[in-house]
């Protein structure tokens, strides 16, 4: 039995920092919640609402880099269009909020979302029937993104297209939603999007309360989601993701259907990105065709490369720490953002290839090495087996 | 009228009451080899670009025989293994596992799933995983998507690995990754992820390729010991290794088979000799290597 349970834990270690990670990331953001709330407004630690607010939208990129990085850094597979399945997911809980306007809206019509009536539409299209009730258009979150990463996946991962053709198109996929939603025509509210939003299931949007609830629940869901992948990626259908980036041949004639994973593994990554727009949209309050611009995508893989790829601390870290940056850095020097950027893309991948978490690994490794060296678990196997 | 005749007899055809619609049929994984033979490829053709290579081939493997493919760059060995585990698709021809599995309707993996395993040229194993994981992975168990997320390693699982990790003689660097093993020791444990697949039928590329004089010598001692259970089909240029371990020896020559017997046979065969030795009619020798 002990053997047994060694195998387990030798075969399976990438998991080690997984409950420390979960344990602080929930801390802080209960920390986070409880000074908003309890602490007054002069003392030290006290945290703003609007602060509050700009941390949950942090959180939701974070998880948004979870989506990239399984997808990227386990599977090899560059997805420059996760800013699509983003923005469905946020275009999904917009609708909800939108419909809970109801008569508030500029033109006090009930019936009908003021963009609708500023075009002239006399009745609801289609698609906005039922997104009135929470519960349907947070199926809508999951489904729609699910969906079009299921057509897309299945089409290009069937026909075998990888590496840079892929990556074109998906960012061909998320431009073309992008025009797609600018357009009135489509019923999405075109370039101004939905906005204007007032409640979220009878709470006010806009009082701290709200907020930090909404914050709380975006850190606990990442938190969720977090070990979840971390689960399924050191199961054995995890083993055989990490096989497919290294040497896809090689897993087909060992008997796996490389697509099926990969298309069901993009499908997840889809559903996660779609979860994070939908806790995004009702703490930013707007979301507009923006979201499915190419250079929005092009930046979440930015956050993985700096935080480090194959590893979901590392994006979610990486996401974090960009963002943080980016807050800061368009305060002082809004133009120079976008250079910075580049520039931080182009050192990392040369000088950090594992991103931030390599840097932190190399420093522990040289660390222990100063430190007698622990015997390989292997010995201590056959020592095992030897006493019994 | 006829043409509308023939569909409503095909529609017929299709729902008739005990008709099994070929997705619904249960799939049916046993390779029959009741005349002794495990492998029949038949009139196999295939050109790139109008260079044949594969011409008019003919072969017959029996079941747990061991047996080597020789013949020179280009003749069409490599590109053999690769219509009979479904990466290439040939012009014409027939590729029957046992009696009844035709090769050439199903796909790399449903291949690999029958029992077929196949070796690379180049040692290609997951680099940066450990060994133990690797030979995991090759396990022969069920491998669509659901059942690998929900799977555990079961205890007999464990000792098939052990039995594989010593049998490549790896077991001391089972936790190692892969990426880090010598070129030989990657070659073994591409063998031993063949052997966790517990195929029935091994196509092996080059396996001594790379490899010190000791190491061939126990891979010629493990390619004898599986077959009889298993069927091994090499493909090698290392003529003192064949010599070592064939039976039966088949030549390839520009997409066909151009002799096939034992070692000695072949060696006093004139059209090989023609062929490899390049004693043409008129005795110059074009020097062409084997």
């Amino acid at each position: 039995m002990s053997r047994l349970s060694q195998y387990f834990s030798a075969g399976r270690t990438s998991g080690k920092h997984t409950m420390p990670f979960v344990v602080i990331l929930l801390a802080l953001t209960a920390f986070a919640c409880l000074s908003n709330l309890l602490l007054p407004a002069d003392s030290v630690f006290h945290v703003s609402t609007y602060s509050i607010t700009l941390l949950g939208k942090y959180l939701c990129y974070a998880m948004l880099a979870l989506a990239v990085d399984i997808i990227w850094g386990y599977c090899g597979i560059l997805s420059l269009g996760h800013g699509a399945f983003f923005a469905l997911g946020g275009y999904a809980m917009g609708m909800y909020l939108m419909r809970q306007i109801g008569d508030r809206g500029v033109y006090g019509n009930p019936n009908l979302p003021d963009f609708m009536i500023f075009l002239g539409w006399k009745q609801l299209p289609w698609f906005w029937h039922g997104m009135d009730h929470f519960w349907l258009a947070m199926i809508m979150v999951v489904l729609v993104p699910g969906l079009l990463a299921f057509v897309f996946g299945w089409l290009a991962f069937r026909s075998r297209v990888t590496g840079v053709y892929l990556s074109i198109m998906t960012q061909a996929l998320t431009y073309a939603l992008m025009l797609a939603f600018f357009r009135n025509e489509m019923g999405f509210g075109g370039n101004n999007g939905l906005t204007d939003f007032k409640d979220i299931l009878g709470f006010d949007l806009q009082s701290d309360h709200t907020r930090v609830a909404l914050f709380a629940i975006t850190g606990v869901i990442l938190a969720l989601l977090f070990v979840i992948c971390q689960k399924i990626l050191s199961s054995r259908f995890g083993k055989v993701i990490l096989a497919i980036r290294d040497a896809e041949a090689r897993s087909r004639f060992i008997g796996y259907r490389t697509d099926h994973y990969k298309v069901w593994l993009f499908v997840f990554s889809a559903v996660i990105a779609g979860i994070a727009g939908a806790l995004y949209v009702p703490q930013v309050g707007i979301i507009n065709p923006g979201e499915f611009s190419p250079i929005n995508s092009i930046e979440m893989v930015i956050w993985v490369a700096v935080g480090g790829r194959g590893t979901l601390i590392g994006a979610i870290i990486g996401a974090l720490l960009v963002n943080y940056a980016k807050t800061r850095f368009t305060a002082i020097m809004p133009d120079a953002w976008l250079f910075a950027l580049g520039a931080m893309f182009v050192l990392v991948t040369l000088y950090l290839p594992k991103g931030l978490v390599g840097v932190y690994a190399q420093l522990m490794s040289k660390h222990s090495s100063k430190t007698p060296p622990t015997p390989p678990a292997n010995t201590t196997a056959s020592v095992k087996e030897s006493n019994a | 009228m006829k043409a509308i005749d023939n569909a409503v007899g095909s529609l017929r055809e299709t729902f008739r009451p005990d008709q099994v619609w070929p997705f619904l049929a249960p799939e049916n994984n046993k390779v029959n080899v009741d005349k002794n033979i495990i492998l029949y490829v038949e009139g196999l053709n295939l050109s790139f670009d109008g260079f044949k290579a594969l011409n008019n081939l003919n072969l017959y493997v029996n079941d747990g025989e061991l047996r080597c493919l020789i013949g020179a760059n280009g003749a069409g060995k490599t590109t053999l293994m690769d219509v009979i585990t479904g990466k290439t698709q040939c012009d014409a021809g027939t590729v029957y596992f046992g009696q009844t599995q035709n090769l050439l309707s199903k796909d790399e993996a449903q291949i690999a799933q029958l029992g077929i395993g196949r070796k690379f040229q180049k040692p290609t194993v997951f680099e940066e995983q450990t060994v133990f994981d690797n030979l995991e992975l090759s396990l022969k168990t069920d491998k669509r998507v659901l059942p690998t997320l929900f799977s555990r390693l079961t205890p007999t699982q464990i000792d098939r690995i052990d039995e594989v990790l010593k049998i490549i003689g790896l077991a001391q660097q089972r936790f190692m990754l892969a990426g880090a093993l010598s070129h030989g020791q990657k070659q073994w444990l591409e063998i031993g992820m063949l052997l966790a697949s517990d195929p029935r039928l091994l196509l092996i590329d080059e396996p001594v390729a790379g490899m010190t004089p000791q190491e061939t010598e126990r891979t010629a001692e493990l390619l004898t010991s599986l077959a009889g259970e298993r069927t091994v089909i090499v493909v090698e240029h290392d003529m003192e290794f064949v010599r070592s371990i064939a039976r039966t020896v088949t030549v390839l020559h520009q997409g066909s088979v151009l002799a096939e017997g034992t070692m000695d046979q072949i060696q006093n065969n004139k059209d090989v000799i023609e062929v490899y030795l390049g004693e043409s009619e008129d005795g110059t020798a074009t020097g062409e290597e084997v």
